[in-house]
């Protein structure tokens, strides 16, 4: 085991070059959870989708499907005097009551690591969707007891679509759905005429 | 566009205060949190509806004051979401109404030359899409159900049918948000929503009523006696404890 507790070991933000302290930005947004479902973390869910990181005058731009840091303006003198940090969510649903504790949460978990300036734009479109959600979360949103969605989100799919979601514990796709809105509004909830067992499914959005 | 902006957030708004006063009063536990859940969309699908109102008119007030602080005559939404809740089957008859017209609006708007509202109607649409197939599919269960619950649906149907008459019928800030390019005008999705409606009904057995006379006057802040004891309720932390936070 290596020994974690001294926080002094830890290099200043102001010693890491741009691409460092990216880097270290989304290792600390890896450690924000959905307040709903625990098991996922915003970056699982798909919710954050840019950093913009300002270095004295410089912009530095990373985006969830664009993970290298783009930069805007000029480098800045190093080290940087003044560091702060954009970052943009998009909700998952418009009432979304996780929404406002994430960006708390989210600036909480930067301010521990040293990032003090920090803000937490939503924003609307592109709107959410579950086509977002990275492979690992939909395997620990299983292993959780709740079925991952199951396909590619389309609105018309939503209107009509009553494909089997297949039982998160046998496996069985002998299932049914018992109520279109769950503990939540992102999932429905279903019953598995195998093993008996309830379970809740995260619908596609 | 403030007016129409406000008579898009209003309907959304009274509709999802309507349907939050099942919270705890569900016929079953599930159904309890599908209405819960829908109204949670829909005073999210406000919220950010009142934000651009309230950023556009720059004056400085938030999406609060305008859902808060305005009297009926400024509220601008459709007679029939303000209508009480009634039986189950009259809930579902609303919503069904509703939520047909909604799909097909939201869907139009996405085309908005305004690209803030069509951001907020490309989200509210998918919540919207499940709103739809929610109701529809309890109207034919109701309709297509025992005895007793198609005599309720059908009667719930027939009670408010001459509230639909007002969705489709434009007001002058519909007919000139379409012209400009940013809003829709309900005429252009009243044929889809007709054939969405006549085709549940079928599937449900229900009887499509006759056309008639049809109530009017939301749209332009003209309300039945509903709105103000709904405005009385929703708004009196903000009346009686002004600029109160939680
Ligand atoms: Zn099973």
């Amino acid at each position: 085991m290596v020994e974690q507790t001294d926080t002094g070991k830890r290099p200043d933000n102001e010693s890491l070059n741009p691409d460092e302290l990216m880097a270290k930005i989304w290792q600390c947004l890896s450690n924000v959870s959905d307040p709903e479902v625990p098991v996922l973390t915003v970056l699982d869910l798909g919710v954050v989708r840019k950093i913009v990181l300002k270095l004295d005058g410089a912009e530095f731009v990373s985006e969830i499907d664009d993970l290298s840091t783009s930069i805007t303006s000029s480098p800045p003198k190093t080290p940087p005097e003044k560091i702060s940090v954009l970052i943009q969510i998009t909700p998952t649903y418009t009432g979304c009551p996780a929404m406002s504790m994430i960006a708390t949460n989210i600036k909480l978990e930067l301010i521990a690591n040293g990032i003090k300036d920090v803000q937490v734009e939503e924003i609307l479109s592109p709107a959410w969707t579950t086509d977002w959600m990275t492979e690992s979360g939909k395997q620990k949103l299983k292993e959780y007891g709740i079925a991952p969605p199951q396909a590619k989100a389309r609105v018309e799919k939503m209107l009509f679509d009553v494909s089997n979601v297949p039982c998160p514990q046998c496996n069985s796709k002998n299932t049914e759905m018992i109520s279109e809105f769950g503990s939540t509004a992102c999932k429905s909830l279903y019953r598995c005429l195998d093993c008996r067992e309830p379970f809740d499914y995260f619908k596609c959005h | 566009m403030q007016e129409y902006l406000l008579h898009l957030a209003d309907n959304a708004l009274i509709l999802g205060h309507r349907l939050s006063e099942w919270c705890g009063h569900g016929p079953a536990l599930e159904i309890d949190m599908a209405m819960t859940n829908i109204s949670l969309d829909l005073i999210g699908q406000a919220r950010n509806l009142y934000a651009y109102a309230a950023e556009l008119e720059g004056q400085g007030k938030t999406e609060d004051d305008l859902a808060y602080l305005r009297d009926v005559n400024g509220f601008r939404n459709v007679l029939l979401v303000e209508q009480p809740n009634g039986d189950f089957a009259q809930t579902i008859a609303r919503s069904f109404f509703y939520d047909s017209y909604n799909y097909f609006y939201q869907k139009a708007l996405c085309e908005s030359h305004d690209k803030q509202l069509a951001a907020i109607a490309e989200k509210s649409l998918k919540e919207v899409a499940y709103h739809l197939r929610w109701s529809s599919e309890w109207a034919i269960r109701l309709g297509d159900g025992t005895e007793e619950s198609k005599q309720k649906m059908q009667a719930a149907i027939d009670d408010l049918w001459s509230f639909r008459g007002e969705l489709l019928t434009p007001a002058a800030y519909e007919i000139e948000a379409a012209k400009a390019g940013y809003g829709v005008n309900p005429l252009e999705i009243k044929e889809e929503v007709e054939k969405k409606l006549q085709e549940i009904l079928l599937e449900a057995t229900l009887d499509l009523p006759a056309d008639g006379w049809m109530h009017s006057g939301g749209k332009t802040g003209r309300h039945s006696e509903h709105l103000g004891f709904i405005l009385a309720e929703m708004q009196f932390l903000q009346r009686a404890y002004p600029d109160s936070t939680w």
